[in-house]
């Protein structure tokens, strides 16, 4: 029991860290309708653009800062010069677009700031909580709480943004329609650059996360693909469903690792461990033949 | 500005077209598959770096090999079966007329290229990885496990293990923690033929690629709790292995890591988690060899270096590059002596030269070498040479060596690969050479 | 002038429903095809065969595959690369453990293996559309490569996982030469792919398209969906495992699972997207540019650099290859949404009156 928790846990903390991936790729997909693949080498060009910064003799607050200047250009600039050009194209001619521009990143952010896997240190030592462990012989890590504080602050601040600032109350207008937006008087333009802006930032923080966690290199990346699971379960539109649905794919995706290949075995024989590839995709896909839109998401009517 | 230009322009294509010319006198075209971009183009740059600022030395130092210039063309693979393929087919006209052999640095291409290289007479050498049964040369005539391979590397560390717990790991506990891919899987047959014969307990488990998660396995070893893990990772999995072990309070110093888990490109990244943790390797990092040094001096004083970043000069994968690259020119050496010294050689008779390789512990000395590589001598029915490793331990900063050379265990892994090599040659329908008749 | 329909009567259905009903498009497929199949045998190199015409014309089959499916039939996959495993490692055991079963046939075997699987995993396409079910086709890619890695008697217990082809005899005839392989592989590619401009304009290829424009509509008009997305999902499935069996025996020589990764997916749907969504033609000319352009990357980039004097490193360049891929897939998404195919047809248009303004 008291290692079912362990993996429970566990499963749940590192959920988290798929949430903040997925916070960013759901920001994009509500207030503009792309599909944002290239949201993993964000989190790439963030990182390195702190690992960079902090190479060349800054100190963190100051790379952190940098980096969000340059995220937020960076974001600013992909919707000037590529999305904006793309206006009224079918989804996945977006979506293909958002894919050329993760090849571009991946090219040009280790021209810039170099390829070699790099440390990034945030002063949080990755230790199990010695109380917890001493106590219960349970391994909470202390790395993990953190960032798990750092989802909720970045979920409360979004929705602190979204529900009582001005521009914030524009982006939910956009979100749920753009003609009536317009209509109104918003600035669609200006307002898909913040939102590039907000995602750059959201980036930046699952970046900083990931970047401690693992090192700065070039396999975050990667961190889109535990994300699209996430996307699917919460919805691709909610931001509360991001975190509910990374939460839900970290500790199945933990319990399954554990307990369904000693099943396996036993039923086949052989070794069929090194499920989590693929796991959290089928779990999403059976959420998704319970409920189409997700969790959170919108239900969908169809008119002919 | 614009006739400045142009006669730039025609100077370089005189210079283009004068060395054309000279490669009618001889020189020695080396075909680089390599990678520098992509999950693993960090590790690519240092190994090809050290490998191609090795060729650039001998041109630089010696004038080449005997006389012999070398010449290379680098081929961007991005660690792909199918790229790699392209480059290869690319570079293989080129290569019919001399040719030295072909490093693909990816257990995938080299899988891929096993065939081709026999129908085009062009050496491979896979210098720790690809296909580990092409240690029978007599059914891969042109491929080249050298040094050691995964099988022997996974029975020198339980070697490793035994000595240090006294010569006992009865009842002792192992976990095996992989990579779930070809590479990983290999020594696995291995690592089970050592536990009946040390009754030791092994178990075994899978990461899912990439492996940039490894909570649940962890934890899975937490519950288990082992002696100790042997560790097989790539790219981003090793960083998040040391991490995950402190993150479950596992101490490192009882991890230890295949060659390919074991460079600063692994351990830095994972900060102070690091420290403690070991992992195999049969070359030393740093500048205290004389060659890296020279290296350093000759190739980069002459603004020749291929590293745009000169600090990865002296880790681990760049010292690896240079003793896969020490390992080519030898065997190209070699070569020259049985079929004409000061002649370019062609991808038969390097092979030949590959398959008789014998470098002395003094050879390595003479080239400034000693603790790049072990002794090796190859024949046609050892294609590996060595089987020998060493165990290196980062203590937070460096890489220290704490072993001497270890021996995998021959009479073990070696009727492995025999078996395995004889079923190859039977599902091809083919008959292999007669190793007796090769001396 | 060129490209004048004017005066080209029909006087019968037969005439009027013919594949090519333009007499240009017949001529035109005609020189083309004697082309291929006559004149570049002749002329190309070993290194143009293995390294770029095959697989070109493997790419091109599963191109088609997935152009089927998400170009015609509107269902977006990202699973392209996990079919064509299957088909890979299908023909890899139909002639592994059927004693004297002819390649061929293994190949239509494998083919219809991946169609198979292919039915089981758009079975979710019936409930679920657009990004959701891309993501849902990731399931099968991912877990289609895990399985093939996990039971070891697929592969037919290699330690590594890694299979090796068996040689290609076909009626007695053993292909080695890369120029036998790439007539088999033209073949079989050039009758898929008349098969498919055939298939596309059926009422099966109508009902894929009336699917695609509005699902609610099409049912609405009589078609059932769930035959037709799943027959879509199975005919494009088939396609992508012909493709990997030939991938796998007459370009690779052996493969591994992981070599079927998600980038190749990636891959091929880019192929689509550049070449024409919805357009046989486009997938040929999408999968032409995308294995093309890093080649002419990987040859150009080094020497511009060397010519220009520039200091880049080796790493840089290689970088800069795929920032300019990256570039450049936008640039074209920009320039040209619908495709290369699209260019063909204004082209075509042009040609119409060309030379003459009006």
């Amino acid at each position: 029991m008291q290692f079912f928790l362990e993996v429970l846990i566990s499963g749940l903390l590192s959920g988290v860290m798929y949430a903040l991936v997925a916070l960013g790729f759901v920001l994009i997909y509500k207030a503009s309708g792309v599909f944002n693949f290239a949201q993993g080498a964000m989190v790439y060009l963030a990182a390195l653009s702190v690992a960079g910064c902090m190479e060349k003799g800054a100190p963190l607050w100051l790379a952190i800062i940098l980096a969000f200047v340059i995220m937020t250009l960076f974001g600013i600039a992909t919707e000037k010069f590529v999305l904006r050009k793309l206006v009224n194209q079918p989804p996945i001619t977006l979506f293909m677009a958002t894919i050329g521009l993760a090849f571009f990143i991946e090219g040009l952010a280790p021209i810039v700031f170099g390829s070699e896997p790099r440390a990034l240190d945030l002063g949080i030592v990755d230790e199990p909580i010695a109380v917890i462990l001493d106590a219960w012989d349970m391994v909470i890590s202390k790395f993990d709480l953190v960032a798990a504080g750092v989802a909720a602050l970045l979920v409360t601040a979004l929705a602190l943004f979204f529900q009582y600032t001005r521009t914030g109350r524009a982006l939910r207008a956009v979100a749920d329609d753009h003609q009536a937006a317009l209509s109104i008087g918003i600035p669609l333009q200006h307002i898909w650059a913040i939102v590039w802006g907000i995602a750059g930032f959201a980036a930046l923080v699952a970046g900083l996360m990931w970047g401690a966690r693992n090192g700065v290199q070039f396999a975050l990346t990667f961190t889109a693909l535990k994300a699209l699971p996430v996307l699917i379960i919460g919805g691709f539109t909610s931001v509360p469903g991001a975190i509910a649905g990374g939460l839900i794919i970290g500790a199945s995706e933990k319990l399954a690792e554990i307990y369904l290949p000693p099943v396996m075995e036993s039923m086949f024989g052989g070794n069929f461990g090194g499920i989590e590839g693929w796991f959290p995709y089928v779990l999403a896909l059976f959420f998704l033949l319970v409920r189409p839109e997700g969790l959170f998401g919108e239900k969908h009517i169809d008119r002919v | 500005m614009f006739k400045h230009r142009m006669s730039a322009l025609t100077a370089a294509v005189s210079i283009a077209l004068l060395s054309q010319a000279a490669l009618a006198a001889e020189e020695q075209f080396f075909p680089v598959l390599s990678y520098r971009i992509g999950p693993y183009g960090a590790n690519g740059q240092s190994f090809f770096g050290g490998f191609v600022d090795y060729l650039s030395y001998v041109n630089l130092k010696e004038n080449g090999i005997n006389g012999v210039k070398i010449t290379w063309e680098e081929c961007e693979t991005e660690y792909n079966n199918a790229k790699g393929i392209e480059c290869y087919e690319r570079m293989k006209d080129k290569a019919a007329i001399s040719t030295g052999p072909i490093h693909p640095m990816s257990t995938g291409i080299s899988y891929a290229l096993i065939d081709k290289t026999v129908a085009d007479k062009i050496p491979m050498a896979m210098v720790g990885y690809g296909r580990t049964d092409a240690v029978d040369g007599s059914v891969f005539p042109y491929a080249f496990p050298l040094v050691t391979t995964y099988q022997m590397q996974a029975s020198a560390i339980i070697r490793f293990l035994k000595e240090k717990e006294k010569g006992h790991l009865e009842g002792k506990k192992i976990v095996f923690l992989y990579h779930d891919s070809a590479y990983g899987k290999e020594p696995i047959v291995a690592l089970q033929e050592e536990a009946k014969l040390n009754k030791f307990e092994l178990t075994v488990i899978p990461v899912a690629h990439p492996g940039n998660e490894q909570g649940a396995q962890w934890l899975k070893i937490r519950q288990e709790n082992p002696d100790y893990v042997v560790f097989w990772g790539w790219g981003v999995m090793n960083q998040t292995a040391i991490k995950a072990a402190q993150k479950i309070g596992f101490s490192r110093d009882k991890i230890v890591g295949s060659w390919w888990a074991g460079s600063e490109e692994d351990t830095v990244p994972a900060g102070d988690a690091a420290k403690g943790y070991m992992s195999a390797t049969w070359n030393v990092a740093g500048k205290d060899v004389p060659l890296i040094a020279d290296i350093e001096k000759v190739v980069y004083g002459a603004g020749q270096g291929n590293l745009g970043n000169t600090s990865k000069i002296g880790t681990i994968l760049y010292n690896r590059g240079v003793s896969a690259a020490v390992l080519s020119i030898e065997a190209i050496r070699k070569a020259q002596e049985k079929y004409g010294k000061g002649k370019a050689m062609t991808g038969e008779q390097v092979r030949w030269g590959m398959e008789n390789l014998d470098i002395s512990d003094a050879r390595l000395k003479e080239i400034g070498a000693t603790n790049l590589l072990p002794e090796i001598k190859t024949s046609c029915d050892n294609h590996e040479g060595s089987g020998k490793i060493k165990i290196q331990q980062w203590d937070g900063t460096q890489w220290v060596v704490v072993s001497g050379w270890i021996e995998g265990n021959k009479g073990l892994i070696h009727p492995l690969f025999k078996a395995s090599a004889e079923q190859y040659a039977k599902e091809k329908g083919m008959t292999p050479r007669d190793c007796a008749k090769e001396m | 002038m060129l490209y004048r329909e004017a005066g080209q009567f029909k006087t019968s259905y037969a005439a009027d429903q013919q594949l090519f009903p333009i007499r240009q498009d017949r001529i035109g497929i005609l020189i083309l095809l004697a082309v291929v199949f006559l004149v570049i045998p002749g002329v190309a190199g070993d290194y143009w065969f293995s390294a770029i015409l095959i697989p070109f014309l493997i790419f091109s089959l599963a191109a088609l595959g997935l152009n089927i499916l998400t170009g015609y039939a509107g269902q977006l996959s990202l699973g392209s690369a996990a079919f064509m495993a299957v088909g890979a490692y299908a023909a890899y055991n139909f002639q592994l453990r059927i004693d004297g079963i002819p390649i061929l046939v293994s190949f239509v075997c494998a083919g219809l293996t991946a169609a198979g699987i292919g039915i089981l995993f758009g079975l979710p396409s019936l409930w679920i559309k657009g990004f959701y079910l891309a993501v849902a086709t990731l399931a099968a890619q991912f877990f289609i490569v895990w399985c093939l890695t996990k039971f070891p008697w697929l592969s037919n217990y290699s330690s590594s996982g890694v299979i090796s082809t068996q040689p290609l005899i076909i009626f007695g005839h053993a292909f080695t030469s890369p120029q036998e392989k790439y007539l088999l592989v033209l073949t079989i590619v050039a009758v898929m792919a008349l098969a498919a401009k055939n298939m596309v304009r059926s009422s099966t290829g109508r009902a894929w398209m009336a699917v695609r424009d509005m699902d609610v509509a099409a049912s609405v008009i009589g078609i059932r969906l769930m035959p037709v997305k799943l027959l879509a999902f199975a005919v494009s499935s088939f396609y992508c495992g012909v493709a990997g069996a030939l991938y796998a025996f007459c370009y690779l020589g052996s493969v591994e699972p992981d070599g079927f990764s998600l980038d190749m997916s990636f891959r091929i749907l880019f192929m689509i997207i550049i070449g024409g969504v919805g357009s046989i033609l486009g997938s040929f000319l999408g999968a032409a540019f995308i294995l093309l352009l890093p080649v002419f990357l990987d040859i150009a980039l080094p020497w511009a650099a060397r010519l220009l004097g520039l200091p880049f490193s080796s790493a840089t360049v290689s970088h800069i290859q795929v920032l300019v891929f990256g570039a450049l897939i936008m640039f074209f998404l920009i320039v040209e949404p619908h495709g290369l195919a699209r260019l063909w047809q204004i082209t075509k248009e042009k040609l119409r009156l060309w030379p003459f303004p009006h």
